[in-house]
């Protein structure tokens, strides 16, 4: 169970408030009956002694259950937070763990919500366990029992009319609980509409659709409103139900211990305490009705983070370390590949030697990055085999493998932090040297010169303070400070111009590393010793630049439709 | 002051449903009267039973009646305010919504442009929520606080005075003693809340490139400091909810004290004869409920707080200044697509002069290519034609008209435009294709997508034309998206274009299958092309060379690589690269 493993180091705390709360619960249920002493004993007989006495029971009371309840909402708090701080971190861990499929399936903004949002409403949802889950029943059942000790024929009253309340509630909320469910529904909606209209608004004013968009608009809030007012008068309906329920049960009380006092059987003082039973079960009812609403949404937050926790990655990291001596580098030996949503990678096969730089041409969705994505062992290949030095990738030790490769993913991504913590994630121990060869060869010198701080410039999360090619060109001398055996750029030199792209590809060659260079332009792999030419997942030829010209149909429309200018020019 | 502004606007809002307003309000003091009332007949009932023997039953069926009609009534009641005031509240909520939301779209580009879409989004949804929360239903409370306080304790001295001022007297200590630690506990939230912000940072940034985390092997580093975050807030959660959680014990142990000393008090003045038990009993109801009201009010004052922070927010944006359309708007018989730029001035901010002087003639049906680096600003240009931004100084002409003589909308139906962000809403493929045109046929939009070569793949997709996409189209491809843009430009067959890096995610074979479509549409439409290609750059009637925002030279091919200029430069680097081999 889920629960327990988070629960386990903190089950005194939690067994500790649980406790304290009904030490509390409990003298709040003793007061009624010491007023009704007060009156009975203490007015009815003239004994002002025992006034006094019982009136510092009273305060006796009040300063225990004080004291108890301290007590109690530091241990919920300890509890409560310290399995949230558990499961975060557990989360995190799980979560660092997945596999590249994993992160595809569940999405990374929802992983985000569930690490906080769920959690925060999981702590809730304990503290009010501890602090309200052992108070409500414990008084509402309380209050029961004291009235059959005081009077059973009354008890019955109390018997009758509490489920008549919990009704009362249950009818309002289960009724409510959906329409909610809508509305929220409708809220996502007018999210998603202002969402899209402001990040369209450029489309929507060039094609004048400010009107029908206004229309879609009005129309959702519209729903929404409706759905509001309708769960806004059944909602009213809670509170003059109870009252009216609660007062026919006070009626009944009344009526019933009339009798009773005339026949002498019951007191004064004792009908006091009795209503005053009958008030206390309503407010306990209402508070416990919170508390299952919280279940609610807890049980809802609390499948979502189980689903994270539980979640195994399918891939099993090998225990190998790098062999000594090889024969080939890297080799794809029939390796298929096929995403949930079907193929993407058919029956490749190929080599790669150790300095030589390998282009990968084809059209969109012919799997390029799927293939250069099966290098780190990001995904697993479905069939065959890829060995680097001999090895299959499926035995090397994730680190190991990784550190050899140095990858710069289509989209640019940076980190907060300056820009030299950011080119330290490809080697923490990498020298200023080190950095300033990266900077140089990514073309990057250039622009960090002209930072005010240069190196320790701050970048803001996502790198949204640096421009699109910046941010590419960072991308590719954080890879380059790992000083990798295999470079794989995908498609990651698309936002430089020309002349850049020119450069970067020059001193890379210089580097004599393998590199993978994706690319959709010809002129960027046109000069790599091989180039792959894909086709629907299909490897439909490999070559040299020239051998492509003249033996693949494939490759020379693709050539032609790139170099057409060119052509007219001569 | 500020505040005060704010709420009367807020009334002006509430001014269409003001009988909703006035009703809630005399029901719920109607209300409080028969609740309050309740109590002091139940202690009159308790009065009638003195002791064995001694029981009026015809005085207690007297009361007992009395107690059903109040009860009905004030459940009556009740259920009134509530309706009133929820109908009220939400047709509030509805209109701030609405209103907000034609903003939006009469705000110049300028304004959404420069602020976050984040903090835009943040004032529609939460920020109308919490005006709809607080100001709207605290108002009722606040009034309904205000009432039940005066109405206790009206009926707590008309029983006793000297019980009743105890309870006076008292029970605002409950009050002090829950602001004090409220003001104490504030810090604590503060520094947790900061904290919880840092954490919900950094999962944001490292799981939401979780891959590329991956991919440098970070993620012990990554747990190493997301435990030290999850610790800081572990250590600050607990003080702040359990100093948080003080305050409810507290106010009820005040409570408790207050209770004490109306039994003790009270018994007393029941031996002197004072009052009678069954007062007490309504004594001691009062005293058990009397903090509630002051509780309320005290959160209400709070939620108003912020609502009024709120409503200030979306004020703000209310008030901005609005696109004003010409008075009387000219349009033109037969748009041709002559379009003159007259010694255009522009720029984004004063500081920062973009454009000056900028001429350009362009005749019907000629192609004008953009060309420059990569974030050169041709977008820039493009805000001018379709008039998202205004130039500083000079004048654009279509056809001889001033833009700025023209409605919007009339003036950007002229064009058809594929933006560099590729722009799909959720829902069927149809419906996206045929945005921007009106009823289309079935066929209509089947020719369409056939010619920007999406058929195909909307044809693999399971539903076909009727497949759902996800917002912003994320279940498909770059390149597939941007065939669907196409297709919807196709089937709007407007007379000028703006076709603005729209085939830089398509592979070259498909790019050339949909090329020789837009030849096609292109003839006889002016075109302003924001292009990489060699191809339509040396096509084109005119070049426009960008750098850094600025407009550096304009000429033809020819004349323009004789220039020896930025574009020769450009022109040859690129030349180069393909030939170096």
């Amino acid at each position: 169970m889920f629960w327990k493993k988070y629960f386990k180091p903190y089950k005194w705390q939690g067994i500790l408030g649980f406790f304290f709360k009904l030490v509390e619960a409990f003298f709040e249920l003793m007061v009624p009956v010491v007023v009704a002493k007060i009156i009975d004993q203490g007015i009815a007989k003239g004994n002002t002694t025992y006034i006094i006495h019982m009136g510092i029971v009273m305060f006796v009371l009040a300063l225990a259950g004080y004291g108890s309840a301290i007590i109690c909402q530091y241990y919920a708090s300890l509890t409560s937070q310290g399995m949230g701080t558990l499961m975060r971190r557990d989360m995190f861990e799980a979560i660092n763990n997945y596999d590249y499929e994993d992160l595809d399936t569940l999405g990374t903004p929802t992983l985000i919500t569930r690490i906080t949002n769920d959690v925060n409403q999981l702590q809730l949802a304990i503290a009010m366990t501890i602090r309200l889950l052992s108070r409500s029943p414990f008084i509402i059942i309380g209050s029961l029992v004291m009235a059959f000790i005081l009077n059973w024929q009354v008890g019955l009253v109390f018997l009758v009319i509490s489920p008549l309340i919990a009704f009362a509630i249950y009818f309002v909320m289960s009724h409510t609980q959906p329409i909610y469910h809508r509305i929220n529904k409708l809220m996502d909606k007018i999210s998603l509409i202002t969402r899209e209209n402001l990040s369209g608004v450029r489309v929507i004013r060039a094609f004048n659709k400010q009107d029908n968009e206004k229309k879609r608009f009005f129309e959702t809030t519209k729903a929404q409103k409706d759905e509001q007012v309708h769960a806004g008068y059944l909602s009213s309906l809670m509170n003059p139900a109870t009252t009216i329920i609660v007062n026919t049960g006070i009626i009944l009380i009344l009526y019933v211990s009339a009798i009773k006092v005339n026949l002498g059987t019951l007191t004064q003082g004792e009908v006091i305490a009795l209503i005053n039973y009958m008030n206390a079960i309503m407010l306990s009812m209402y508070a416990f009705a919170n508390v299952i609403l919280i279940y609610v949404k807890a049980t809802a937050a609390s499948q979502r983070v189980q689903e994270v926790l539980n979640l195994k990655p399918s891939m099993v990291e090998g225990s190998q370390d790098m062999p000594d001596s090889y024969n080939h580098f890297i080799t794809f030996d029939d390796v298929s590949f096929s995403y949930k949503e079907g193929h993407a990678l058919e029956h490749l096969s190929f080599t790669i030697n150790e300095g030589e730089t390998v282009g990968i041409i084809g059209g969109t969705g012919s799997g390029k990055s799927t293939l250069v994505n099966l290098i780190p062992r990001f995904y697993d290949a479905t069939e065959g085999r890829i060995l680097i030095k001999d090895q299959s990738i499926k035995d090397y030790q994730y680190d190991t493998l990784r550190h050899m490769i140095g990858i710069v993913p289509q989209s640019a991504t940076l980190f907060s932090g300056t820009i030299k913590e950011n080119l330290l994630w490809g080697n923490s121990s990498a020298s200023d040297e080190d950095l300033n060869l990266a900077i140089n060869i990514s073309q990057s010198k250039e622009f960090i010169d002209k930072l005010p701080d240069d190196l320790k410039t701050k970048i803001e999360a996502g790198g949204k303070n640096v421009s699109g090619g910046q941010r590419q060109r960072l991308t590719i001398a954080r890879a380059l400070v790992r000083k990798p055996e295999i470079l794989i750029l995908d498609d990651s030199a698309s936002a430089l111009d020309f002349a850049t792209d020119a450069k970067l590809r020059r001193d890379i060659k210089k580097m004599h590393t393998t590199s993978i260079i994706v690319s959709q332009r010809v002129s960027a792999i046109m000069n790599s010793d091989k180039i792959l030419v894909l086709d629907h997942g299909k490897l439909a030829a490999m070559g040299t630049h020239d051998e492509l010209l003249k033996t693949c149909t494939l490759y020379q429309e693709i050539v032609k439709s790139q170099m057409e200018g060119e052509n007219n020019e001569k | 002051m500020k505040n005060k502004n704010t709420l009367a606007r807020l009334m002006r809002f509430i001014s269409p449903y003001k009988s909703y307003l006035i009703f809630a309000l005399i029901f719920s003091a109607v209300n409080i009267v028969f609740t309050l009332m309740t109590p002091v007949l139940i202690g009159r009932a308790i009065d009638t039973m003195i002791g064995k023997g001694k029981v009026h039953f015809s005085y207690l069926s007297i009361r007992i009646v009395q107690i059903i009609i109040t009860v009905i009534l004030a459940a009556i009641t009740n259920y009134l305010v509530g309706r009133f005031s929820s109908k009220m509240t939400f047709e509030i909520t509805k209109d701030l919504r609405d209103q907000l939301f034609a903003k939006y779209h009469a705000l110049p580009l300028k304004y959404i442009d420069s602020h976050p879409h984040g903090d835009l989004m943040s004032r529609m949804i939460a920020d109308i929520d919490l005006i709809s929360d607080g100001l709207l239903q605290g108002f009722t409370n606040l009034f309904a606080g205000v009432a039940t306080i005066i109405g206790t304790i009206g009926f707590m001295l008309a029983i006793n005075v000297k019980i009743a001022l105890i309870v006076i007297v008292l029970t605002p200590i409950s009050l002090i003693v829950s602001s004090q630690i409220a003001t104490r506990v504030y810090k604590y939230f503060q520094e947790q809340l900061a904290i919880r912000g840092e954490l919900s940072g950094y999962v944001e940034e490292m799981i939401g490139n979780q891959k590329v985390v991956k991919a440098f092997s970070h993620e012990e580093v990554n747990k190493a400091d997301f435990d030290e975050i999850n610790q800081r807030l572990f250590v600050s959660g607990v003080k702040s909810q359990f100093l948080g959680a003080l305050v409810n014990p507290s106010t009820r142990f005040v409570n408790a004290i207050v209770y004490g000393a109306v039994t003790i008090f009270g018994a007393f003045t029941v031996l002197n004869g004072g009052i009678t038990v069954g007062a007490l009993s309504s004594f001691l109801t009062y005293a058990s409920q009397y903090t509630k009201p002051f509780n309320d009010i005290s959160n209400v004052f709070t939620e108003l707080e912020t609502a009024l922070a709120c409503a200030d927010r979306v004020f703000k944006i209310i008030d901005e200044e609005e696109i004003v359309e010409p008075r009387n708007a000219k349009t033109i018989e037969h748009p041709q697509g002559d379009i003159k730029i007259d010694s255009v001035q522009f720029s984004y901010v004063p500081e920062k002069p973009l454009i000056d002087d900028f001429n350009l003639d362009v005749k019907a049906g000629q192609t004008i290519a953009i060309v420059g680096p990569t974030g050169c600003g041709k977008t820039t240009l493009i805000n001018l034609l379709m008039r998202f931004y205004d130039p500083l100084k000079g004048t654009i002409t279509i056809d001889g008209v001033n833009i700025q003589h023209m409605n919007r909308h009339y003036m950007r139906s002229l064009y058809g435009m594929v933006l560099q962000d590729t722009w799909l809403f959720k829902g069927t493929i149809k419906d996206n294709i045929a945005y921007g045109s009106s009823n289309p046929t079935d066929d209509q939009i089947i020719q369409a997508a056939k010619n920007a070569h999406a058929h195909k793949f909307i044809m693999q997709l399971k539903d076909g034309y009727n497949a759902l996409l996800q917002e912003e189209g994320s279940n498909l491809s770059q390149g597939q998206r941007q065939l669907l843009c196409i297709a919807r430009i196709m089937l709007a067959d407007p007379p000028m274009l703006i076709l603005d890096e729209a085939t830089s995610s398509i592979d070259t074979r498909t790019e050339r299958q949909i090329q020789s479509a837009f030849d096609e549409m292109m003839k006889g439409r002016t075109t302003f092309i924001v292009a990489h290609r060699l191809s339509t750059i040396e096509k084109a009637d005119k070049i426009i060379v960008m750098n850094d925002g600025h407009i550096l030279e304009q000429g033809t091919h020819k004349e323009l690589l004789a220039k020896q200029g930025f574009y020769h430069k450009l022109y040859y680097s690129q030349f180069d690269t393909s030939t170096n081999s």
